[in-house]
C-alpha cells in the first residue's frame, strides 16, 4: 500500500507523498544495492584467494574425513549463489568470522580498534574545515590575489604529495629535530592504563574523567598525524568552497546586495556564504569519509592502533576474514556517509525538493 | 620571425583543405593555447625529462642499482661518490631512483591501457544501447564508484598476491568507473546528432557507429580526466609499494624505497626523503599538465 501511495502521488488515495520521501525511498534501494554489491565483491575476493578456507580452519594434519566434514559445514559443497546467500546472512547478523591472527571475532577486534581511527579522522576533518572554509571563501572573494594563489598552491601540494611520506617528513621535523610533538603511538608509556575507557577515544575519555595530564599527552601524540591528515581535507574543502563561492558571487543577488550598500562582510558571509552551507556540508561529509580511508597509511607511519593498521597487519599475515571484515566496515561507512549527505541535501535545499 | 609564412600559416588557416589539414590545425591551435600556460608547460617538461631519464637510466646511473655494499651503508648525500647517498644495504640511491622512474612509468602505462579503455567500452555501450543495458551497467558503475578505492585495492592485492601487475590490476579495477560516467555522458549528447542518423542510414551497425564515430569524440574528455587522475594512480601505486604489496624487493620502486628508509628516518633522513620528492615531483607534473589540458580542451569549465 505504501507502494501504491508512492506511485500515485497526488491521487485520491490519501495525502500526497512529498517528492523527497519518494526520492529517499529510491535512495534506500540504492544503498541496499550498493552494499550488496560491496558484499559480492568481498565474497568473490574471498573465493579467488589461493588459501584453502578448509585448511585455514582445521589445519594441515587433519584427516580426509575431517576435511570433508568441514568442507560441508562451511557450505562449500553448495552452489556459489547459495554460498553468497549464507555469507550475506552472516554479515547482516554481524558475523564477520574469526580472525586467524588474533583468535577473536573480527567484529570484536574492529570495535576495539575503530575508536582510535574515528578520533584521528574527526580531528583531521575539524582541522580541514576550520582552515579550509575560510581559505576557500577568501580565495573566491579576492580572486587572483596572493591568497587565491596560496589556496591553489595548498591544493596542488595536497593532491600531489604521498601522505605516508609527508607523515615521515613531519615526524622527522617536528619530533626528531624540533621536538615539539610526541613520537609515534597514541600515548606515552607512563600514561597507559590510567584512564578507564568510555568511548575508546582517548581525548574524550581523559577529558570526561578529568585526567588532564593524560589529555595533554594524548594531544601531543595526536596533533601531528591529525593535522597532516587534515591537510588533505583542507586541500579538498578549500578548493570546493572556492568554486561554490565564485558561483554565488557572480550571481545577481550579490550585485543587488552590493548596490543596496551592504558591507562586504554582510554580502560575503550573510548572503553568499549562507547559500553554500548545504553544499558545503556534503563536501565535508565526503572529506570525512575519505579521511577514514586515508588514515590507513597515516596510522602505519604513526604506529596508530586503528582500523587501518588492523587491516594492513592482517593483510600481511594472510588473515582474510579480518581484511574483508575491515573492508566491509569502511565500505559501509563510506556508503552511509555518501547517502547521508545526499539526504541532507535533499531535505534542506528547497530546490532539490 | 618566420611567423606567418609556410607551415605556420598553413596550420592556422581558416579554410582547411582536407580532413587531415583541419585536424592538424586544431591540434596546433590547442598546442599554442597549452604553450601559453607556463605551469602546464613546466609539467610537460618535467614529464618529458622523466621519460628521458627512464629510457637512458643505464647510461646515467653511476652504480648498479642492485649492488649491495654493507661497508658503504647509509652514507650521506655526496659522500663516497654517491650523489644522493646510500640506503641501508649500501645501494646507491641516485641510481635506484633512475631505475625507479622506469617502474613508475611502466605502472602508469599499464593502468592507462586498462582503466580508461574499460570505462570507454562500458560507458559508450550503456549510453548508446540505452534501456535496461544502460540501467544495469550504470548501477554497477555507481556501486564501484561508492567503494573506498585504496581499501578495495588493498583487498584485491591481498587476494591476487603482491606484485606490480597485480597492483596495476587492483588500481584499474577501482579506477574505471569515472571514465565510464564521462564516456556515457558524451555518448548521450552525441547519440541523436544528425550525423549519427546519417551514418546509420548509410547502413552502419551499432559496432561501427560506436567505435568509429562515438569513441573519437569521447577521447578528449577522457584524456583530461586520465591526466588529472594520473597523480592519484601514482600515489596509490606508491602506497601499495610502501605497504609491501606492489613491487617486490629488491626492485627500486619509489614507494618501496620509502618503506626501506622508514626505520632510519631520524638518523638517515635521505633514504626515505629523496624517493618521496621524486614521487611528489611526478604527481605534481601530472596535475599541472592536467589542469592545462583541461583549459585547452574544455574551456567552458574555468573554476580551476
Amino acid at each position: 500500500m505504501a507502494d501504491q501511495n508512492v506511485n500515485q502521488t497526488g491521487g485520491r488515495l490519501g495525502p500526497p507523498v512529498p517528492i523527497w520521501v519518494r526520492k529517499s525511498l529510491a535512495t534506500v534501494a540504492t544503498v541496499a544495492a550498493t552494499i550488496l554489491g560491496l558484499l559480492f565483491v568481498t565474497f568473490m575476493i574471498g573465493r579467488v584467494m589461493p588459501i584453502d578456507p578448509v585448511l585455514a580452519v582445521i589445519g594441515e594434519r587433519a584427516t580426509q574425513a575431517q576435511y570433508d566434514q568441514t568442507f560441508r559445514e562451511l557450505g562449500l559443497d553448495q552452489p556459489l549463489l547459495v554460498q553468497f546467500g549464507i555469507y550475506v546472512k552472516d554479515v547482516l547478523q554481524g558475523d564477520l568470522g574469526e580472525s586467524i591472527r588474533t583468535g577473536e571475532q573480527v567484529t570484536t577486534d574492529i570495535a576495539r580498534v575503530f575508536p582510535a581511527t574515528l578520533e584521528l579522522a574527526t580531528l583531521g576533518t575539524l582541522f580541514g574545515v576550520f582552515l579550509g572554509v575560510p581559505l576557500g571563501v577568501l580565495a573566491a572573494v579576492r580572486r587572483g590575489s596572493w591568497i587565491d594563489q596560496l589556496a591553489r598552491f595548498v591544493g596542488l601540494i595536497g593532491y600531489s604529495m604521498p601522505i605516508f611520506w609527508l607523515g615521515l617528513v613531519g615526524l622527522l621535523i617536528f619530533y626528531g629535530i624540533l621536538g615539539w610533538v610526541a613520537g609515534p603511538g597514541r600515548l606515552g608509556i607512563f600514561y597507559q592504563g590510567i584512564v578507564e575507557p568510555i568511548t575508546g577515544m582517548l581525548l574524550v575519555d581523559s577529558a570526561l574523567r578529568g585526567e588532564w595530564t593524560v589529555f595533554r599527552n594524548a594531544f601531543s601524540h595526536i596533533i601531528l598525524p591529525a593535522s597532516l591528515l587534515g591537510y588533505y581535507s583542507l586541500a579538498y574543502i578549500s578548493r570546493m568552497t572556492r568554486s561554490f563561492m565564485l558561483e554565488q558571487l557572480n550571481s545577481e543577488y550579490v550585485t543587488t546586495a552590493r548596490v543596496k550598500g551592504l558591507s562586504e562582510w554582510q554580502v560575503v558571509w550573510g548572503h553568499a556564504f549562507r547559500n553554500i552551507r548545504i553544499q558545503l556540508v556534503t563536501v565535508i561529509a565526503l572529506a570525512y569519509a575519505n579521511l577514514l580511508e586515508g588514515s590507513v597509511l597515516t596510522e602505519i607511519i604513526f604506529a596508530w592502533p586503528g582500523l587501518g593498521q588492523y587491516i594492513t597487519t592482517s593483510l600481511l599475515a594472510n588473515d582474510m576474514n579480518a581484511v574483508l571484515g575491515g573492508t566491509i566496515v569502511i565500505g559501509t561507512i563510506f556508503v552511509a556517509i555518501n547517502i547521508f549527505s545526499d539526504l541532507l541535501y535533499r531535505f534542506f535545499d528547497p530546490r532539490a525538493k | 620571425m618566420t611567423a606567418d609564412t609556410g607551415m605556420r600559416a598553413w596550420l592556422l588557416t581558416e579554410e582547411p583543405t582536407s580532413r587531415r589539414h583541419a585536424r592538424l590545425a586544431a591540434w596546433y591551435k590547442g598546442w599554442l593555447t597549452l604553450r601559453s600556460n607556463t605551469l602546464a608547460m613546466l609539467g610537460l617538461i618535467v614529464l618529458a625529462f622523466l621519460i628521458l631519464v627512464a629510457i637512458f637510466a643505464p647510461l646515467l646511473a653511476t652504480h648498479d642499482p642492485f649492488a649491495q655494499d654493507l661497508g658503504q651503508r647509509l652514507l650521506a648525500p655526496g659522500e663516497g661518490g654517491h650523489l644522493f647517498g646510500t640506503d641501508n644495504l649500501g645501494r646507491d640511491i641516485y641510481s635506484r631512483l633512475l631505475y625507479g622512474a622506469r617502474i613508475s612509468l611502466y605502472i602508469v602505462l599499464l593502468v592507462v591501457m586498462v582503466a580508461p579503455v574499460v570505462g570507454l567500452i562500458v560507458g559508450t555501450v550503456a549510453g548508446y544501447a540505452g534501456g535496461w543495458i544502460d540501467i544495469v551497467l550504470m548501477r554497477v558503475t555507481d556501486i564501484f564508484l561508492a567503494f573506498p578505492r585504496l581499501i578495495l585495492a588493498l583487498a584485491f592485492v591481498a587476494a591476487l598476491g603482491a606484485g606490480i601487475e597485480n597492483a596495476v590490476l587492483a588500481i584499474s579495477l577501482t579506477a574505471w568507473p569515472p571514465y565510464a560516467r564521462i564516456a556515457r555522458a558524451e555518448t548521450l549528447t552525441i547519440r541523436h546528432a544528425d550525423y549519427i542518423h546519417a551514418i546509420r542510414l548509410q547502413g552502419a551497425g551499432p559496432l561501427r557507429v560506436v567505435t568509429r564515430h562515438i569513441w573519437p569524440l569521447c577521447i578528449s574528455s577522457l584524456v583530461i580526466r586520465v591526466t588529472l587522475d594520473m597523480a592519484g594512480i601514482i600515489l596509490t601505486a606508491a602506497a601499495l609499494g610502501f605497504l609491501g604489496l606492489g613491487a617486490q624487493p629488491p626492485s627500486p620502486e619509489w614507494g618501496a624505497m620509502i618503506s626501506d628508509g622508514r626505520q632510519y628516518i631520524l638518523d638517515s633522513w635521505w633514504v626515505a626523503t629523496i624517493p618521496g620528492i621524486a614521487i611528489f615531483t611526478i604527481s605534481l607534473a601530472f596535475n599541472l599538465l592536467g589542469d592545462g589540458l583541461r583549459d585547452v580542451l574544455d574551456p567552458k569549465d574555468d573554476n580551476s
